[in-house]
């Protein structure tokens, strides 16, 4: 399988502090991967990253099958290409419809004008309500964002996300504020999601990473510990030490 | 499934039919064609009033539902006006010049018709010769044309530095407000080409039109009533759809906006620019109808008023800008016109035309506070059906 993201190098510092150091990192196209590390780890840092949102202060990272240089895009441009992300916080927009939500972030033309002149076709709509139903939420179509539970607006962001059709997504904490079968019901759909696209998945719940059943990578200080299957991983006396450990 | 604009918002209806009736009333009776009950001069000061509607508008897309606080609207407005006003001048002088030379046993010339018309309209400023910026001010197409295009053209150069440069928030209001101050301090120069601090005067005075003020306020008020309606309904257009979602999100979330992939500067430019051209044709609209203009129109503060307006009004929603606009300015005008009675307290007289600006600073400061949907907020009030 090609490489849809290679990683390689890349440092970041804030204040003299190096979040990010010297790390590398790849993934395949149509892979999923669970990223873990304690806190400040540099696991959001990284989704910075990738995103256009940090400037790394040295390294590199290419992307998809031209191998294109993300560094030189804004985050709209890199958005365009193809990847997608959902937030720690979930950020949604509260003053706006789940319907408008999800109207906003189908994958469509993103030019002004063709904005301007967009008015959704029944398709369209179709679409919006198979992305409700996918992530719960059909009935609050019409509900002013704001008004939902934490657990339904990370549901509305995780449908936000699947509306881009993104070729990679970046998912930080998705499970975050969910109960039991919520849970369950995500990971089905990062499953679902992973076998025609890269997702990426940070996440700190132990039970949640092994139902994905992916390949783990360890982040610590900035730079990957470990990778490997999640039972390699927990094994290996490094990882146990500074973060299952604690 | 697919409805019409119209029908998917009912509110312009009833903003339109509003505006058509009060329209039909005031000519009803004003004292040009109608009964005779409004005089000339309060027609004036309500066409005046549905021109700071429309400049409301503009500032609610921008401020309101883009979150870019504008504190330079006012000047895109002035500029507006002092192109209709440059071919209003011109071309009125130009006949009453031409009159006057062909009282003479020579025909002028072409030239001695120009010279005469500089020395008419520059003398005040020491200078009789025609500066560039006039150069189409003898064709009312090429000087309508700019209207547009000045200001356009300047916000879209001052909008494409600034957003490019992602500021953002108060820095840009300043950025906003320093440009505005910049262009008034610049006209008032005597050498500006605009006739500095005496600006452009007598432009209520169609050129060539034998008609009476009381029926030419009528045609300006007229005019500014459809223009208001035009630009309400363009507005609503802009900000029902997907864009409007757009512009919602850049104001309430920007940096979300562009992880979906809009290319966030290109639609704030986009609003900055479309306002600025809402706000100067309302500029041109304004002044022939005020008569005359001058740099101090464009003083950073009436920008601020224009934000005061629309906050009372109700951001981010059209009818509570025009609400805002058409209370305050109306309501101003009673306080500051001299008509509203001091209170004599003894000790104390309380003269309206001083104690209105504490009250209108005041009026803001407790909606910002307690109001933050303003004066349009009411309307959330009422029962609506389609609420649950
Ligand atoms: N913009 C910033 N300025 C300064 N320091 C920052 C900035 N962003 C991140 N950091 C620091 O970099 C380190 C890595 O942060 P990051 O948010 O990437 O960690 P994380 O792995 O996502 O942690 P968590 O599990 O708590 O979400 C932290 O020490 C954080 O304080
Ligand atoms: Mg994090």
């Amino acid at each position: 399988m090609s490489t849809l993201l290679e990683v390689s190098g890349v440092s970041v510092s804030f204040d003299g502090f190096k979040a990010i150091n010297n790390l590398s990192f790849q993934i395949a196209e149509a892979e999923l991967r669970a990223v873990i590390g304690p806190n400040g780890a540099g696991k959001t840092t990284f989704m910075d990253i990738v995103t256009g949102k940090t400037r790394p202060d040295e390294g590199r990272v290419i992307w998809g099958e031209k191998s294109v240089s993300l560094l030189d895009m804004d985050e709209a441009q890199i958005a365009r290409q193809g990847i997608g992300r959902k937030f720690q916080k979930p950020t949604v927009f509260e003053d706006q419809t789940v319907r408008d939500n999800l109207m906003m972030a189908l994958k469509k033309d993103r030019w002004v004008i063709a904005v301007l002149l967009f008015r959704a076709s029944s398709a369209d709509n179709a679409r919006v309500e198979e992305l409700a139903a996918e992530v719960g939420l059909s009935d609050q179509l019409d509900r002013i964002a704001g008004e939902l539970s934490h657990g339904q607006k990370q549901w509305l962001e995780i449908g936000m996300l699947l509306a881009q059709e993104p070729r990679l997504l970046l998912v930080d904490e998705p499970a975050a504020g969910m109960t039991p079968e919520e849970r369950e019901h995500t990971t089905d759909l990062l499953v679902e999601a992973a076998k025609t696209r890269a997702v990426v998945v940070v996440e700190h719940d132990m039970e949640f990473v092994r139902r994905l059943n992916c390949k783990v990578t360890v982040l610590h200080e900035g730079a990957v510990l470990a990778e490997g299957g999640l039972d390699h991983v927990t094994s290996n006396p490094e990882v146990i030490d500074v973060y299952l450990g604690r | 499934m697919r409805q019409s604009f119209i029908a998917k918002n009912p509110s312009v209806l009833v903003f339109l039919s509003i505006l058509a009736l009060f329209t039909l009333l005031v000519t009803v009776f004003a004292e040009g064609p109608g009964a005779g009950l409004i005089p000339t001069s309060f027609v004036k000061t309500l066409g005046k009033t549905l021109c700071l509607c429309l400049i409301a508008i503009a500032m609610d897309l921008i401020w309101g539902y883009t979150g870019i606080l504008s504190l330079g609207h006012f000047a895109f407005f002035g500029l507006g006006g002092y192109m209709i006003g440059m071919w209003l001048m011109y071309e009125r002088t130009r006949l009453i010049v031409s009159d006057a030379l062909a009282q003479g046993d020579i025909p002028p010339t072409e030239a001695e018709v120009v010279d005469a018309i500089g020395t008419q309209i520059f003398g005040v400023v020491g200078s009789s010769e025609f500066p560039v910026v006039w150069m189409f001010a003898d064709s009312l197409v090429l000087q309508l044309m700019l209207v547009v295009l000045v200001p356009g053209v300047l916000a879209a150069i001052f909008g494409w530095l600034a957003f490019r440069s992602r500021v953002t928030g108060v820095y840009l209001s300043i950025l906003t407000q320093a440009m505005t101050l910049a262009l008034a301090l610049y006209l008032f120069q005597n050498d500006s080409g605009l006739r500095g601090n005496n600006g452009l005067s007598g432009l209520q005075n169609l050129p060539g039109v034998e008609a009476p003020q009381s029926e030419v306020s009528m045609w300006f008020f007229w005019a500014s009533a459809l223009a208001l309606g035009l630009g309400y309904m363009l507005a609503a257009w802009v900000v029902s759809g997907k864009f409007g979602s757009v512009i919602r999100g850049i104001r309430d979330n920007e940096a979300r906006v562009r992880f979906l992939g809009y290319p966030v500067e290109t639609f704030k430019l986009a609003v900055f620019t479309l306002t600025a051209c809402i706000a100067a044709i309302a500029g041109a609209l304004y002044y022939p109808q005020a008569g005359i203009i001058n740099p101090a129109e464009m003083a950073p503060v009436a920008s601020i008023y224009l934000a005061v307006w629309v906050a009372i009004g109700g951001r981010g929603r059209l009818y509570g800008a025009v609400i805002g606009a058409a209370f305050v300015s109306l309501v101003s005008t009673w306080f500051t016109g001299g008509q509203a009675p001091d209170i004599p307290l003894g000790f104390y007289t309380i003269k309206w035309v001083d104690w209105w600006q504490v009250i209108l600073g005041l009026s803001f400061v407790l909606v910002t506070l307690f109001a933050p949907k303003g004066i349009g907020g009411l309307f959330d009030l009422l029962p609506r059906k389609d609420r649950t």
